[in-house]
């Protein structure tokens, strides 16, 4: 019953979402074989670079690894996809 | 020149075997001539799926060892016209038998038949590096559930790896109501996180159950649901355009396949 109601007010993710996410998370470290150690390397100079130019939001910084077709879609590559919030764009460049 | 298929899966216990039976009948049934053979060594299961435990003399082993001839140990099933068993040895292990054994007695098996069809071992050890060796094809079977389609997702990478190109997802033991409730992955799901084509989806059905108990495939029974999709699957595999049931869609699923079986719906 409060499963029930919960999914009324859209509250709960259903439980095959949850294990689709999961799925997905695990299979770009199965596929990449890259570790999460690795990725947090990659996390950390990218802020680097970019901290030079922007102030971005550090903590909401998402990235990872993942598959996606290639532009002639005939072909699954692997992609590194990165959500970085910017919060303020520092003008020293002009 | 026949065609080589193997079905495989990574994970046990998701239906390799019951796939193999009834794949493998159903191509009987469409009139080819069709031989299984179990290479799981040492745990061997496709003879008393298929019924024919009692009729086994020699196995794969003795085969690829030269202790007989092919032809010796080929079981017929005399039920379906142009349907063999080719068992597996049950007192030895994966090792008995090399790649380029399999390689070899897959080309003298073309010759012969229309369809070779082989059941893999859980694993991607040397049973599985055995069962692919002389495929040209394959179908790998999951559940959808996270750990089947996880090992699912890395059977794929290493057939493509072994120049296995284009393999067929198979979805096996859908339960309907979990996926209407959101508490199963639909086909979509699966086939989004896989990214290969679906020859077929398969409904869980208790038939299942009784006709492994009986050793008579499902396939045979016009009553099972999961027959009917095995059927289908055959037909695909020939080369036939038959639709994939659409399990997300807002009338009932019973309902649905009656329609596309053009079944009365009442």
């Amino acid at each position: 019953m409060i499963l029930d109601l919960s999914k009324i007010f859209g509250k709960s993710k259903s439980s095959k979402d949850v294990a689709k996410e999961r799925l997905q998370l695990v299979l770009i470290h199965d596929r990449a074989n890259v570790s999460p150690q690795f990725l947090e390397m990659v996390k950390g100079e990218i802020i680097k670079v970019i901290s030079n130019y922007m102030e971005i939001d550090e903590s909401a910084l998402d990235i990872q690894l993942t598959r996606t077709k290639n532009e002639e879609g005939d072909r699954v590559v692997p992609a590194l996809i990165a959500n970085i919030p910017i919060r303020n764009v520092k003008n020293s460049g002009k | 020149m026949g065609e080589v298929l193997v079905v495989t899966s990574g994970k046990g216990g998701v239906g390799k075997t019951t796939t193999t039976a009834n794949i493998g009948t159903g191509l009987a049934l469409a009139g080819k001539k069709v031989v299984l053979i179990d290479t799981d060594i040492g745990l061997r299961n496709l003879d008393v799926v298929m019924g024919l435990e009692n009729r086994i003399v020699y196995d794969l082993v003795d085969v690829v060892e030269g202790s007989c001839r092919v032809k010796q140990a080929l079981i017929k099933d005399k039920r379906y016209e142009g349907l063999f068993l080719l068992p597996a040895a049950q007192t030895r292990d994966k090792t008995a038998v090399k790649p380029e054994q399999m390689l070899k007695l897959c080309e003298e098996l073309k010759d012969e038949f229309d369809l070779v069809l082989i059941d893999c071992p859980a694993g991607i050890e040397q049973g599985f590096k055995n069962a692919i060796a002389g495929a040209n094809r394959a179908i790998v079977v999951t559940t959808p559930e996270v750990s089947a389609v996880r090992d699912a997702d890395r059977i794929i990478g290493l057939l493509e790896a072994n120049d296995l190109r284009n393999p067929k997802l198979l979805i096996n033991r859908v339960r309907v109501d979990m996926v209407k409730r959101g508490d199963m992955m639909t086909i979509d799901d699966i086939i989004d996180i896989l990214a290969i084509d679906l020859i077929g989806v398969v409904p869980d059905d208790e038939k299942i159950v009784v006709s492994t108990n009986k050793g008579e495939p499902a396939v045979t029974d016009s009553k099972s649901i999961a027959g009917q999709a095995y059927r289908n699957i055959t037909k695909r595999i020939l080369g036939e355009d038959v639709p994939i049931l659409d399990l997300e869609a807002d009338e009932g699923f019973l309902v649905k396949i009656k329609k596309m079986f053009g079944m009365k719906t009442t």
